[in-house]
């Protein structure tokens, strides 16, 4: 890295976190205010602990995120492999761009009259499903970048080395493009801890199915207190800690990524 | 986190999951906005009847009527939403009947809150909350205190850019449509296009429409005036007493929030019980305490702490003046052209 | 069908049976009512099929309303592209126990929920905000950071760098070292080198990532509704708000099918230009 790259990374690192140094600030507001300061408090720290739908809203967004990016993963990094192996086709370009781009409140509708259809019952089995196909869209074309002119040679080597697809899938191709991977499931998990509308419409009723964008923004008519910026802030702290700690532990070992 | 620990944590959590599901046999879903209720209200009320409450949240009206659009209701016993929407569902033959019998607490609602005209005589709906909408100002700031919706529509330079408006639809029209005299359900084009040039010209002097932060945008001193619903002036007051409600000589529409039955109700005798323990004087005087929004319930608003009303002068409007403003009602096939005339003042520069 | 072939559409099959089941079948349900009318109370009345819907959304002013949001999203799309390409590839040039932790440290901000981190650009950009009191202590400002199309852009930006940061973090992955050292060798400038070997090869990703940041733009209702102050409207805005304000779902079908309609002739435009740079490198 030349020191340009650091000066940028600094930049951009800074302009990423600023408004999350705001919010951290705010979880200490005493005033029940979404934006404006009455002063130092940790009374909401308190107010959180004692809030068992919250927490339980976190832990359902939790569960939706990371199943649904598991699942979207695996089928997108497959679909990446097969779509830049095969010959280019308009139709199957449009099906894997259309789940990007169609209004959230249309797929959200769609799916809950279709589920109503099939009388499949709702719950948070159905925004994971849900889910999944936003991020499969995501997840392809992430990978897709990395393997665009990927040297398929070398998985033919591996073949006529004898080696089975699912070994040659295992130690040749997948080494290569897991980067790109780790970057794709980032990005969908993302997405999906942050979802709401899709979300609402397909859970089921009641507090087992509610993901904390939907307990967050139900909040809204009566205030969204600095509880909310307590909670986020608890949540980048233990995913500091545990980079940290990862960072630690990786030290003097081959680099794995 | 221990590994060990995260795996039990799951476990309980998926037992959790299970033990809801199984415990089918008397249980009640309501969805309201978070926060609406007492928090307490679950355990209150399995104590008082035995059956379980499960509430689910909802952030808007619009939310929750697209859901129980879409899936015929399903899932929901009791839903809190506000009036014309309540009416729409009904229209759509998605709601119960109301049993009066079975709700004894009716009661204790105003007389006039029986004759709402979105539904008199409570046959699908109960009211839970009433008041009005008008401006919300910081008497400290503003030179000359408003009266009237021109103050808002046309504002004078010292408030200019330091205005909202409600972003909702149709609270967007009705100072418009008050202003010039008429009534807030209006769909006859003339009047659209007349409040729609007024509202386009009204845009450029706007600091934001807001629907959900303009009572902080006060406190904070973004805004000097805004248009707002009663309670939630009430919010900024709590903060600031400095900051007054007025509802403008023009007059105000009647907002009332209500509590429905869904027709798709696994549970109508709990819906009727749960129904009943809401309008209870306790739980009304709670919501009026937290909420300060007022109450068509009698025995509540006769059991709070008087020192409110002075507090929250709005809190004392008589149910009989609140009953001098029209309410808004579903617009029907009349939809078409409001919501046409809405994106117009959204698409204007 | 050869050998090959057939193996890709075992490789593709089940990520494309799910979109299949998930979202072409459903969404077949919803875009059929385009050819219906809104009930008198919402809903749909079935009793007549009828053009009027997709005449409506000829109107003037959707496409307007279209425009602005294509403005407002290619805006936010450049910027984006502007900070998060250089921090990718410096992500990239880092060593690389460290990449996947700098990836992180660049997606975490946003696990937090939308709207919060939406309340607290808020607080940095009002009048009396942090940002214009910064200002003022060198002499400059109040500007207008708030409520306006400016701030939108920035929103945008801000929530979606971070997918262009890895989208391009992707692509780079497939840069072999030692093409910009052979071109270095070769007496090529370090510009050049950028201009000539890393850009063409990153296209994918660049493309990927502008795409992620136009799209989301395009569907956004929070950015314009808060900080916007709702004063301009994405085409997120008018497709929500007809299903659910205006509860028109006819019309929104028709809006949200003739959406999709121009994003899909736009992104082919967009592939093809790719695959021309592309083309050139190899």
């Amino acid at each position: 890295m030349s020191r340009w790259h650091r000066v940028h990374l600094v930049l951009t690192y800074a302009f990423l976190y600023l408004p999350i140094l705001v919010l951290m600030i705010l979880s200490f507001n005493k005033a029940g205010l979404p934006t404006a300061w009455g002063g130092f408090s940790v009374e909401w720290y308190g107010k959180l602990f004692a809030n068992p739908k919250i927490q339980q809203a976190a832990f359902n967004s939790g569960v939706v995120a990371l199943v649904s990016t598991v699942i979207a993963t695996a089928l997108g990094t497959l679909l990446a492999l097969g779509v830049e192996r095969s010959r280019p086709s308009a139709a199957r370009e449009a099906l894997l761009f259309t789940p990007m781009i169609i209004p959230d409140i249309v797929l959200a509708i769609a799916l809950l009259s279709f589920f109503r259809l099939l009388k499949f019952s709702l719950g948070l089995h159905s925004i994971i499903m849900a889910h999944v196909v936003f991020n499969i869209a995501f997840v392809t074309a992430v990978v897709r970048a990395r393997l665009k002119g990927f040297d398929w040679a070398l998985t033919e080597v591996s073949r006529d080395l004898g080696a089975g697809p699912v070994a040659t899938f295992w130690h040749i191709t997948l080494p290569l493009i897991l980067p790109s991977v780790i970057a794709a499931a980032l990005l969908a998990f993302t997405l999906s801890v942050d979802e709401f509308i899709i979300a609402y419409f397909t859970a089921g009723a009641g507090q087992s199915s509610t993901t904390l964008p939907m307990q967050i923004y139900s909040m809204i008519r009566f205030g969204v207190t600095p509880e909310i910026n307590a909670m986020a802030t608890i949540i980048m702290g233990v995913a500091f800690v545990a980079l940290f700690a990862a960072q630690r532990l990786n030290k003097g070992q081959v680099p794995g990524m | 986190m221990r590994i060990s620990s995260l795996v039990r944590g799951i476990a309980a959590a998926a037992m959790l999951a299970v033990s809801a599901t199984a415990a089918l046999a008397d249980k009640i879903v309501v969805s309201n906005w978070d926060g609406y209720m007492p928090k307490d209200i679950a355990e209150k009320f399995k104590a008082a009847t035995g059956i379980d409450l499960e509430v689910s949240v909802h952030a808007t009206n619009e939310e929750i009527m697209g859901k129980v659009t879409a899936s015929g209701g399903e899932g929901y016993d009791v839903l809190f939403v506000s009036s014309p929407f309540a009416e729409a569902l009904n229209k759509m033959g998605l709601l119960a009947p109301v049993d009066p019998t079975k709700i004894p607490n009716l009661k204790n609602l105003y007389p006039e809150a029986t004759q709402l005209k979105h539904d008199p005589g409570n046959a699908f709906s109960v009211p839970y909350t009433w008041g009005t909408t008008g401006l919300c100002y910081r008497s400290d700031v503003v030179k000359e205190a408003p009266d009237s919706w021109a103050d808002l529509l046309t504002p004078a330079e010292d408030v200019k850019g330091k205005t909202t408006m409600l972003a909702t639809d149709r609270w967007l029209m009705a100072p418009a449509f008050l202003l010039a005299g008429k009534s807030v359900n209006s769909t006859d084009q003339a009047d659209l296009d007349a409040a729609r040039d007024q509202l386009v010209a009204t845009k450029k002097t706007l600091l934001a429409y807001d629907d959900t932060t303009f009572y902080s945008k006060l406190v904070s001193g973004e805004a000097s005036l805004v248009e707002a619903w009663d309670g939630w002036c009430n919010y900024g007051i709590a903060e600031k007493p400095e900051i007054k409600y007025v509802i403008p000589k023009e007059g105000s529409d009647l907002w009332v929030d209500t509590m429905v039955i869904t027709k798709a109700a696994k549970n109508p005798e709990g819906a009727a019980k749960f129904i009943d323990f809401i309008m209870s004087a306790d739980n009304g005087k709670w919501m009026v305490e937290n909420i300060m929004y007022k109450s068509p319930n009698k025995a509540a608003m006769e059991a709070i702490d008087p020192a409110m009303l002075t507090q929250y002068p709005n809190m004392a409007i008589a149910p009989a003046d609140l009953l001098k403003f029209e309410q808004l009602r579903d617009l029907g096939d009349g939809m078409k052209a409001f919501s046409k005339t809405v994106s117009e003042i959204m698409a204007a520069k | 069908m050869t050998e090959a072939d057939r193996k890709s559409y075992l490789l593709m099959a089940p990520g494309l049976l799910w979109l299949v089941c998930l979202m072409v079948v459903p969404c077949l349900l919803i875009f059929g009512l385009m050819f219906f009318e809104r009930g008198t109370y919402g809903g749909i009345d079935w009793s007549i099929v009828t053009f009027e819907n997709v005449a409506r959304a000829f109107d003037p002013l959707y496409a307007t309303i279209l425009w602005d949001s294509l403005r407002i999203a290619s805006l936010a799309t450049i910027m984006a592209l502007l900070i998060g390409y250089p921090a990718a590839y410096a992500i990239s040039k880092a060593p690389e126990k460290a990449q996947t932790a700098l990836l992180f440290l660049a997606i975490l901000p946003f696990w937090t929920n939308y709207l919060i981190r939406t309340y607290a650009w808020i607080v940095l950009l009002n009048p009396a905000g942090l940002v214009n009191t910064a200002l003022a202590s060198v002499g400059l400002g109040p500007w207008p950071l708030l409520y306006n199309e400016f701030a939108v852009v920035l929103g945008l930006t801000y929530n979606y760098t971070p997918f262009v940061i890895l989208a391009i973090f992707a692509a780079l992955q497939r840069l072999d070292p030692s093409y910009a050292e052979a071109s270095r060798d070769l007496g090529a400038t370090a510009m050049t080198t950028f201009w000539r070997i890393t850009l063409p090869l990153t296209a994918p990703g660049v493309a990927a990532g502008a795409v992620f940041v136009f799209v989301l733009s395009i569907g956004n209702f929070i950015t314009p509704d808060l900080l916007g102050g709702g004063k301009l409207q994405m085409a997120g805005n008018l497709i929500y708000d007809q299903f659910l304000t205006a509860r028109d779902w006819p019309f929104g079908a028709t809006l949200s099918a003739i959406l999709i309609g121009v994003m899909l002739v736009l992104l082919f435009i967009q592939a093809l230009f790719s695959r021309r740079a592309l083309g050139e490198q190899s």
